[in-house]
């Protein structure tokens, strides 16, 4: 294919580097240093896509980030990806894109018959007519929603690119690398400030890269380039490009977007195909720019309708002519610049301007050039369906709102200039209010709400002498504050033209009798007559107006549509802009891909894995893993075919028989020193602790201040001053803030320190009838008779030369033990007890077994401590002490925590001794009573007995105490299960606690 | 994200921290008699003021000391962080 709209020179493109590439299954060559869009022009190419709502054929509109039209659906190393943007996507070998929104395809499409139908599709259509049945939302609405919007399609692979993050600091950050841009930051660095400097687009300089002006002698390019490559040898500089700073948050945290992979021919091993960039900045430079705005008339976005600033961008970066038969419509002098490079590109333009006649060095120059000018003219209706044919002109009355005569002519693109829009996008969602510039007629920062400061045309500051004065001087004072150095600086001579007045002409009128659609928002199709419909209807702030209509809901943010949005709520309001106000800014500035945002924190790197030491042998012993947070545990250890069910009943029961084996080590473990250690436990718990002897463990119970159970667990006495807590799994964290607030906000007068020492230990649980036998044989020099280490005793031993902590608690209601070493000698102390006990038959058990074990013996864990139960509830009652104050006391004399049909923990054995009784199962007194049928209680924990050989289930149930020997049905609508089951005391198994101490 | 400055180890970013709520709540001294309205105040009235705020944060990532910050609850801004004894 021939590049038919390739200039024959020019443009910033590497002719020397063809590159192919795909549009809708066609080939098509471009050179290195183009768009997508830019590549596509040079072809010919105009049509791409299909509007939102009318499917109306769809081209180019812009060159950058204001490009509304021109999302595609684009495949890279066999990634494909919705609604990337033509003009921004540097083009690669082997890109493939594809148009959106269309179906067959671009040059026919069937849901174009919307366009025709487009009086049944008016503003808030989407509310008016998905409104009832309700029934239908689900089987019709809602299916033809998601077929009719929806732009491109995501991809159900799994993303196989890599994304990362990064945590940057620095004393300036400088959004975009315009006149603006480079002038402050190359003064901020001059005085030694940390500054990083983002540009967006892969080539630095901004609109010095299309404008015609000279900085010192140099060419705006040739200048930027001198700038850019001075301050990449500066070491106290980081220069970016590619990089969209697109979200402001607190505290001057700026986020910003790096595309550092899809440029790449050839992408090296382990280079992220994007980047997010966390910057912490003392000072932010908003050197944003400004965005050419469109003037508004009929059928304005026929493919061949675009910014006229797009057009010479494209035509000096690109060496792409977007149309050789140009109109180029303006309010203001810069469409001349536009019409002046065409000229010198050997195409005649027709320029349009709303103004009168009148000096200026931009339309002397162009009539110099011999170009055709026709002053007071504006274009009606633009020609053709897929692409612009013909304009309708019209030369404006004295009050423009109608025109004298009109006529229709001959082009094949119209660009359209209606002035600047500064992109205060940031320097809004800093919390800087925005103030209405009249003069420009768009919104310029106001106050700095945080350490921000806008510069250039972000500013709207249009010309680059002051530009760069103020730029300059903004870099200058802003890092002088902070390294307190001051370089002086030669503010450099510029030479650039003079612009003179713009016209507020931002909309043709309808000659009497036309209704042609004009667009304001091209994204989202919104048109002027949605937003008429809109204020007709009663919407009045321009937020509800928004949200009717969707004006500038899309991706582009209404980068070119809000404001002739306002204008037109102004003009029919009959009032100005800035009374209309303005909508909200908010992050991110650009579409940014989910991958980036997650980065790395995907499948196993979602969050930290912790494995204890002995994890690999449960590894090699076929554990089968239960996440407990972030420890992983093992469930079970399967044998042969077993399933869950098999094997932990044999786990379960080998310990009720023998002894068996559990890691603990993921208990939360503190320790706890100080002379007043023994008085702040006394607090913490609400049982007694101040006579607990050294060498002895006891079990607490601590309560949050609205008297509920926090957490459980054992503490022993280590030495005179010093205990060791353990609290469940779960609770650790949140056990170890609670003893710091209360140590350091409450109580700082008691003399105790506490730290997590989880990691440092490994804990293993022995249990059974065998464990002292085994235990015997561990530690053959310790006394280990149930006389010298009773039950909640404690004694420190040397296992075959490693110093180990033996500790006699229970968890399974069996004898047992369990034995603490240092981390590291946790799998040493683990083999060695596996390698003894083997002649005792031990077996190791998981988590399943466990819970078996201790529910049965009916000890409250998780599932029944559900910040939902006071000690009553839970039958720990006994261990509030009366004597003495701690914390939650005081709530515990509440009236509801007292009245006599208070919920207590029970136990449930399904009457046929069969039926698993589904956890959450709510318990009714009649399964057939009408509803809402009055409930009881609930079922916390289920478990096969092994000691009894069937289903045993604990549950919390309304006045517990007096409902042993009832007979109740646990429903669960769930499972849809109705299981009639009987009351009875929560332990099961060796109601008088025999067995751990025997 | 907010930038938290730790009276004991420096500027940090808000994700080393957990929020701990109102910090000029009292703790009623252990065994005091107490009615039940300021029991009640105690454990579940907080106001939600806009404005001025102290609260206490938790520098649960860093050096686990709980300190107080006084913030603007609506834009963000921290005037001062300080030791709970401060």
């Amino acid at each position: 294919m021939s590049q038919n709209f390739r200039l024959n020179t020019g443009g910033l493109i590497n002719r020397d580097k063809p590159i192919e590439f795909k549009f809708n299954g066609k080939k098509y060559i471009g050179y290195e240093g183009d768009t997508l869009a830019s590549a596509l022009l040079a072809n010919g190419i105009h049509l791409i896509g299909r509007s939102f709502k009318y499917h109306r054929p769809r081209g180019f509109f812009g060159a950058g980030v204001d490009e509304p039209n021109a999302k595609m659906q684009v495949e890279i190393n066999g990634c494909s990806e919705p609604n990337i943007n033509a003009t921004e996507i540097e083009l690669v070998d082997g890109l493939s894109a594809s148009s959106q929104n269309c179906w067959p395809s671009v040059n026919f499409d069937i849901g174009a018959i919307n366009n025709f139908l487009n009086r049944f599709f008016p503003a808030g259509f989407y509310y008016k007519t998905f409104m009832w049945p309700k029934s239908f939302w689900y089987r019709v609405y809602e299916p033809f929603i998601r077929k009719a919007a929806g732009l491109g399609i995501a991809s159900l692979e799994k993303d196989k690119e890599r994304y990362e993050h990064k945590y940057e600091y620095c004393d300036l950050l400088v959004t975009g690398s315009g006149p603006a841009g480079l002038a402050s930051a190359y003064a901020a660095a001059k005085n030694g400030a940390k500054i990083i400097l983002a540009e967006d687009k892969p080539r630095y300089g901004g609109t010095l890269l299309t404008d015609d002006v000279t900085i010192d002698n140099l060419s705006g390019k040739d200048w930027s380039e001198k700038i850019i490559s001075e301050l990449k040898e500066m070491p106290n500089v980081i220069v970016k490009n590619r990089s969209q700073v697109f979200g402001y948050y607190d505290h001057n945290m700026m986020v910003m977007f790096e595309r550092t992979g899809d440029h790449l021919e050839k992408k090296p091993k382990y280079t992220p195909r994007q980047r997010l960039w966390y910057i912490r900045a003392k000072e932010v430079l908003l050197s944003t720019g400004s965005i050419e705005r469109p003037i508004v008339f009929g059928n304005n976005d026929t493919p061949g309708v675009f910014l006229s600033a797009a057009a010479k961008e494209y035509m000096k970066v690109y060496g792409v002519l977007i149309g050789k038969k140009p109109i180029i419509f303006t309010n203001n002098d810069s469409g001349y610049e536009t019409a002046i490079e065409f000229k010198k590109n050997g195409v005649n333009p027709i320029v349009l301007d709303t103004r009168e006649d009148q000096n200026s060095e931009l339309i002397n120059e162009a009539k110099d050039l011999d170009i055709k000018i026709k002053f007071s003219y504006a274009v009606i209706v633009a020609h053709g369906y897929k692409k612009v044919k013909s304009a309708t002109i019209g030369k404006l009355d004295k009050d423009k709102i109608d025109f004298e005569n009109t006529e229709q002519i001959d082009c094949d693109s119209i660009c359209v200039s209606g002035f600047w829009t500064p992109t205060v996008h940031l320097a809004s969602q800093s919390g800087n209010k925005l103030k209405f510039n009249d003069s420009i007629d768009a919104f310029v920062p106001d106050k700095s709400k945080q350490n921000e400061h806008s510069l250039g045309a972000a500013n709207g500051t249009f010309t680059l002498q002051d530009t760069l004065k103020n730029s300059f001087n903004t870099g200058s004072e802003v890092s002088k504050s902070i390294t307190k150095k001051d370089e002086k600086i030669q503010i450099p001579n510029t030479n650039e033209r003079k612009y003179s007045a713009h016209d507020k002409f931002w909309c043709s009128p309808l000659p009497k009798g036309k209704n042609y659609k004009r667009f304001v928002d091209f994204q989202n199709d919104v048109a002027v007559s949605d937003i008429e419909v809109a204020l007709r209807e009663g919407y009045r702030s321009i937020e509800h107006v928004k949200r009717y209509t969707t004006l500038g809901m899309a991706t582009d943010q209404g980068r070119t549509s809000n404001l002739n949005g306002l204008q037109l709520v102004a003009n029919v309001e009959k009032k100005i802009v800035p009374q209309v106000g303005h909508t909200t800014f908010r992050p991110p500035f650009t579409p940014v891909t989910i991958g980036t945002i997650v980065g790395r924190e995907i499948g196993k790197e979602y969050m930290p894995t912790r494995k204890t030491p002995m994890h690999h042998w449960h590894e090699k012993n076929n554990a089968v893993w239960v996440d407990a947070g972030a420890w992983k545990r093992p469930r079970y250890y399967k044998r042969g075919n077993e399933n869950l069910f098999e094997a932990s009943k044999r786990e379960a029961k080998n310990v009720r028989d023998h002894v068996g084996i559990c890691d603990v080590t993921t208990l939360g473990k503190i320790d706890i020193k100080g002379p007043d250690s023994a008085e702040f436990l006394n607090r913490v718990y609400t049982n007694a602790w101040l006579k607990l002897p050294v060498g002895k463990a006891r079990y607490g119970v601590m309560l949050r201040e609205d008297g509920i159970v926090m957490d459980d667990g054992t503490t022993t006495r280590i030495s005179e001053n010093h205990y060791h807590m353990t609290t469940t799994t779960a609770q650790a964290a949140n056990v170890l803030s609670h003893l710091e607030y209360y140590l350091q906000i409450v109580w700082p007068e008691l003399n105790v320190n506490v730290v997590s020492t989880t990691e440092q230990w490994a804990g293993a649980a022995i249990a059974g009838p065998k464990s002292r036998d085994l235990l015997a044989k561990l530690f053959p020099k310790i006394d280990v008779s149930n006389e010298a280490l009773p039950f909640m005793g404690y004694i420190e031993g040397d296992l075959f030369g490693v110093k180990a902590r033996i500790f006699r608690i229970s968890f399974s209601g069996e004898l047992a033990y369990e034995i603490n070493v240092e981390s590291d000698f946790g799998l040493f102390m683990w083999e060695k007890i596996i390698e003894i006990g083997e002649e005792f038959n031990i077996q190791p058990y998981g988590t399943e077994a466990l819970s078996t074990l201790r529910i049965e013996m009916g000890h409250v864990a998780g599932p029944e401590l559900d910040g939902r139960t006071i000690p009553y509830d839970v039958s720990l009652e006994g261990l509030v002490s009366k004597k003495k104050d701690f914390i939650g006391k005081r709530s515990l004399v509440k009236e509801a925590f007292n009245k006599a049909d208070r919920q207590k923990i029970v136990g449930l054995v399904p009457l046929d001794r069969k039926s698993s009784i589904p956890e959450g199962s709510h318990l009714v007194e009649n399964k057939n009573a009408k509803l809402p049928n009055p409930k009881l209680g609930h079922v916390s924990s289920s478990c096969w007995s092994v000691e009894n050989n069937n289903p045993f289930s604990l549950a919390i149930l309304k006045d517990g105490k007096n409902m042993i020997g009832k007979k109740l049905f646990a429903v669960s609508p769930l499972k849809n299960t109705s299981i009639e089951v009987e009351v009875m005391s929560s332990h099961y198994v060796d109601h008088e606690g025999k067995r751990v101490r025997s | 994200m907010l930038n938290i400055k730790c009276p004991y180890c420096g500027d940090r970013s808000q994700k080393e921290f957990a929020y701990g709520g109102d910090g000029t709540i009292t703790r009623p001294k252990l065994n005091q008699e107490i009615s039940d309205e300021e029991w009640d105040n105690f454990v579940y009235l907080r106001k939600s003021p806009r404005g001025k705020h102290i609260e206490l944060w938790h520098h649960i990532a860093g050096c686990r000391q709980w300190f107080k910050v006084e913030r603007d609850t609506t834009t963000h801004e921290i005037f001062r962080t300080f030791k709970p004894e401060e």
